[in-house]
């Protein structure tokens, strides 16, 4: 970690330390909003926000937070970028900010958000940092909307609300799978999709 | 009282955290390996939810709600855009509060739960538990209840899930499969499973 650079922080997280599928951070979400693209690009727009910003203010504050109050000052930091965000969405994006109903007020507790706060923004300057948030909050955005897609696609066959694969119902001749609108489809994605990275970069293999 | 019993059947089962609302997932899947440990998280998660929903039940009704500070002569005040901010501080205060308690009355429970209670902080299963309280308008009696029973929940959900993965380390996964991998499959199947409640009307 000693020659961190802006590239690797902001990269790495994408393919070969995914927050997702190697950290095991920010799964709850990940999980929850991914039947729709919409409400995909909401949370991984408000995640990246909060996360830049979090990282950001915590770096910058990171010589003057006594160690044994740390976390609570990481909490009172990263709330308050949350209701900034909420009440955002509350007032341009009503209809979204419904449907993510409490996930939105998750974020908070999203170890994405705290993880990379204690592991990285606690002991780097605030350049690295923000590229280091925005970083990881891409890869958990890019596995998002891989999922996101596959199950908007397969579920109701469209895509940002648009019919891509018209279903039997509206005419066309798409049977729509119901199980990938149901959350039990994202679990077994997501376990494909590690299966497919991990057989691609062998290191990320556990053994035990 | 029949109101209350469906409401626990229904945080429990239907409305199960775990599974049905995959919150709490990061917990869920990094400390089922054993069930011994499983059951310890479960327990504390129990305690903790059971505490805290009520708590910040009481927060919202008495000081966050539109015209809740009206015992203190300021009806037109809402201070509903702070409520992310006090719940959290409240869970992290029992949290602690919970945990020198323990510390000093029960010793053994302690040295077994110990590790895991400072990570129950950041569980969202705790948090949702609060939101999902206010979003649903519970009062106190529903707010004790709904806590211990989405607690309950929960505790069940990463007991099996540590019991499926105790038999599985007999079993011969593929290699790029191994560990997170598999887990998600298993809970994936899980959740199915539990989906069979979701057609119960109580």
């Amino acid at each position: 970690m000693s020659q961190m650079t802006v590239k690797k922080a902001l990269l790495s997280p994408i393919f070969d330390n995914n927050p997702i599928m190697f950290q095991v951070l920010g799964i709850c979400s990940a999980l929850a909003v991914t039947s729709k693209l919409e409400t995909v690009f909401a949370m991984s727009a408000a995640l990246m926000f909060v996360t830049t910003f979090s990282n950001i203010g915590i770096s910058a504050i990171r010589n003057l937070i006594p160690s044994s109050i740390r976390i609570i000052v990481q909490m009172v930091i990263i709330a308050s970028l949350v209701i900034v965000v909420d009440q955002i969405l509350k007032a341009y994006m009503p209809a979204i900010s419904k449907q993510l109903s409490v996930f939105v007020g998750l974020i908070i507790t999203n170890c994405i958000v705290m993880g990379r706060a204690e592991a990285f923004a606690m002991s780097n300057p605030v350049g690295l940092s923000a590229a280091d948030g925005l970083g990881n909050t891409l890869g958990y955005s890019l596995l998002l909307l891989v999922v996101g897609v596959i199950r908007e696609l397969t579920g109701s066959g469209k895509l940002f609300g648009f019919n891509i694969l018209t279903p039997i119902t509206e005419g066309g001749w798409y049977q729509t799978n119901g199980l990938m609108i149901l959350p039990p489809s994202a679990f077994f994605i997501i376990g494909f999709l590690i299966w497919g990275l991990r057989t691609w970069k062998t290191e990320q293999q556990e053994h035990d | 009282m029949e109101h209350l019993l469906s409401l626990f059947i229904k945080s429990v089962f239907i409305e199960n955290m775990a599974l049905a609302f995959f919150l709490g997932m990061c917990t869920f899947l990094a400390v089922s390996k054993k069930v011994e440990t499983a059951a310890g998280l479960g327990i504390s998660v129990v305690a903790v939810q059971a505490v805290t929903v009520p708590a910040n039940n009481l927060l919202y009704t008495f000081f966050l709600k539109e015209g809740a500070l009206s015992w203190a002569g300021m009806p037109e005040v809402d201070l509903g855009f702070l409520g992310f901010i006090s719940y959290i501080g409240v869970i992290a205060a029992i949290v602690q509060i919970l945990e020198m308690a323990l510390d000093k009355y029960f010793p053994p429970l302690y040295n077994a739960l110990g590790i895991f209670l400072p990570l129950i902080t950041v569980n969202c299963a705790i948090m949702a538990g609060s939101l999902f309280m206010v979003e649903r308008d519970y009062n106190f009696t529903e707010s004790v209840v709904y806590g211990v029973g989405s607690g309950a929940g929960w505790a069940l959900a990463i007991l099996l899930m540590a019991g499926v993965r105790e038999k599985l380390k007999y079993s011969d996964v593929p290699h790029g499969l191994r560990g997170l991998g598999i887990t998600f499959i298993t809970a994936g199947l899980m959740a199915m499973a539990f989906m069979s409640f979701s057609g119960i009307q109580l």
